[in-house]
């Protein structure tokens, strides 16, 4: 058997913390802390054991310790919105959480500097704080952006301030930062740090737009998305995105496998929810019916 | 300890805890989990003669106890499939029971005559009721001739030592009229059930939820619908085995099945949320078949539908 992610039935939940409208959680997860990278996911049970909702959500971790005074803890970020997150959100410090991981694949990492621009759309700011961790261990300059709707929809920027002295805030309302989009100052964060690359993670929307903006620039974004998905490990197929491949041929891949990061360019963003006549196996469909 | 030997038609599995068409791709993610070779059978998603690319997203949606799904079959094609995932299989001496599919008889006649002689084969099942596929009106099981149709083809040209089982909807009026025809044309036995078709509405967007409009329900909302549909073909067809699916994830959910006439389980949707599911019901129905006095699981097999004196017999005897 090969060992990727492991299962824990009873995860102890070592803290529940309200940051903004978000809730964080730490559980002890030690066997998933240890083969923690930047842009992987867990995969966590909601409503109990006799639940009405069968399947998983899934969170990015925004950190892991391998090992402190207890044991390996494993951090994640969950914005309420259904009865099932509704559920987590209401756990307390001292209960247990079915959780599956570390799942996906992460963030590539440089093996050295990289000039790099983060990106961050309201709880998406979470596995970049981990990379960020990472890209300044091998010395990489930084500039980190952190947008939302709302200030009270922000997530991780003053673990982004600390990390990073190059930050820059924005809401779309402008209720803290500057008042706008994150990608109304992506060129500008991408000039001063001569960037190479761009990291992202948030909505679909913006993941796009970054891609574009990178693009234009003819440097590489690699995103982080969120899609959908029922398993989280790569059996079920719901989660699939169009992604064009090394052959130049483009499949719906799955999003929890073989993402959730990609490289921007690959993904076909605007036919995100079609059915696009080239995909490999799309006349295989048939047509009309 | 029951022996937990059982025996879909020629093939003699060790077990009957096998996984569901589409809930376990074909084996290998599930083997970081356990060992595939553990279980009864690894049943593969439903493969055709082409890759195919599947239906657009959304392709899920969670329901109260189930979930919807629109995957349309996708997947890599046959050839692809021997290459890489049968013979990984194979590697790891897992039996193997491939599910195929296809749009018209010839594919799946051509599908079985692809797999012929394959050692790792243990079974074919024939899917004739996937709810995803172009012509959703016209699923094959939906009419018996159609159906005998397509099992009789295949059943001409598969292996001799390859079981064919017909897959077969339980959105028909009368399953066993279907299942009849089916055993007329050559059947070796029953997969029961198929996903039933439905409808999610996403509330805001004012629209159906999955990209595919509408899709298959599975998961323990449809557990008893699945049991009742074994019920009645075992009835029917008592000479006939069934491997039985439908919203099992525990070994009490299994041992209904076997109860009801199934000689074997596939357990699907469970994996989803707990990809461990299939060996933790193995564990369970073995023993809850000991806790019972249940010498094997082949005297429970259909135990159910014994009268009241037929049952107190055959635990007297097993006693």
């Amino acid at each position: 058997m090969s060992r990727g992610a492991v299962q824990i039935r009873a995860a102890e939940i070592l803290s529940v913390r309200r940051v903004g409208e978000y809730t964080e959680f730490t559980v002890v997860a030690p066997e998933i802390a240890a083969g923690f990278k930047p842009g992987h996911f867990v995969a966590v049970a909601v409503g109990g054991e006799r639940s009405s909702m069968i399947l998983r959500r899934a969170f990015a971790l925004s950190g892991a310790v391998a090992r402190d005074e207890f044991a390996g803890t494993i951090q994640f970020v969950v914005a309420e919105h259904g009865p099932g997150t509704r559920w987590l959100v209401q756990r307390r410090t001292g209960e247990t959480l079915d959780v599956v991981g570390p799942l996906g694949t992460p963030f590539p990492i440089p093996s050295g500097p990289s000039r790099a621009v983060l990106v961050g759309g309201g709880y998406g700011t979470a596995p970049l704080i981990p990379l960020a961790r990472a890209l300044l261990d091998n010395g990489s300059p930084l500039e980190f952006i952190v947008g939302a709707a709302t200030a009270g929809r922000l997530y991780g920027e003053l673990a982004a301030k600390r990390m990073v002295g190059q930050l820059t805030v924005t809401t779309d309302d402008g209720s803290a930062g500057e008042k706008g989009m994150v990608t109304d100052v992506l060129p500008e964060a991408i000039e001063r740090v001569n960037a190479e690359v761009v990291y992202a993670c948030g909505p679909m929307a913006m993941l796009q737009a970054v891609g574009a903006i990178a693009a234009q620039r003819a440097i590489r974004a690699q995103v982080a998305v969120e899609e959908a998905m029922a398993c989280g490990i790569g059996v079920c197929m719901t989660c699939v995105l169009p992604v064009r491949g090394s052959d130049g041929r483009s499949r719906f891949v799955r999003s929890c496998v073989d993402g959730p990061v990609f490289d921007a360019r690959t993904v076909r963003w605007s036919d995100v929810g079609k059915l696009p006549r080239d995909l490999v196996g799309a006349d295989a469909m048939g047509g009309g019916h | 300890m029951a022996d937990m030997t059982t025996r879909l038609g020629t093939a003699t599995l060790p077990n009957p805890v096998l996984t569901a068409s589409g809930c376990a791709a074909a084996g290998r993610e599930l083997h970081q989990f356990f060992d595939v070779a553990q279980l009864g059978a690894v049943v593969t998603k439903s493969i055709m003669m082409a890759p195919r690319s599947g239906r657009p997203t959304p392709r899920m949606a969670e329901t109260p106890s189930g979930m919807l799904n629109s995957i349309g079959l996708q997947g890599p094609g046959i050839d692809a499939f021997l290459a890489n995932d049968l013979a990984w299989l194979a590697e790891r001496g897992a039996r193997v029971v491939v599910s195929i599919a296809g749009t018209h008889t010839d594919e799946y006649v051509a599908l079985a005559a692809k797999l012929s002689g394959h050692p790792a084969v243990a079974m074919l099942e024939v899917n004739i009721s996937c709810p995803n596929v172009e012509s959703r009106g016209q699923v094959f099981a939906c009419d018996a001739i159609a159906s005998a149709r397509v099992i009789g083809a295949v059943r001409r040209v598969a292996d001799p030592l390859q079981p064919v089982f017909a897959k077969l909807s339980p959105d028909v009026t009368d399953l066993v009229h279907i299942a009849r025809a089916c055993a007329d044309a050559g059947a070796d036995g029953f997969s029961l059930i198929n996903t039933l078709l439905g409808i999610a509405i996403d509330t805001d967007r004012l629209a159906p939820v999955l990209g595919g409009i509408t899709g298959g329900l599975s998961g323990p909302a449809i557990r008893p619908v699945a049991l009742r549909c074994v019920w009645q073909v075992r009835q029917a067809l008592p000479h006939l085995p069934i491997l039985g699916m439908g919203g099992i994830a525990s070994g009490l959910d299994a041992l209904q099945f076997i109860l009801a006439g199934a000689s074997a389980v596939s357990v699907g949707t469970a994996v989803f949320g707990d990809a461990t599911a299939p060996v933790r019901v193995l564990t369970e129905l073995e023993a809850a078949l000991d806790e019972r006095g249940f010498a094997s699981l082949a005297d429970a097999i259909g135990f159910a539908h014994l009268d009241e004196f037929g049952r107190a017999a055959r635990l007297g005897g097993a006693a």
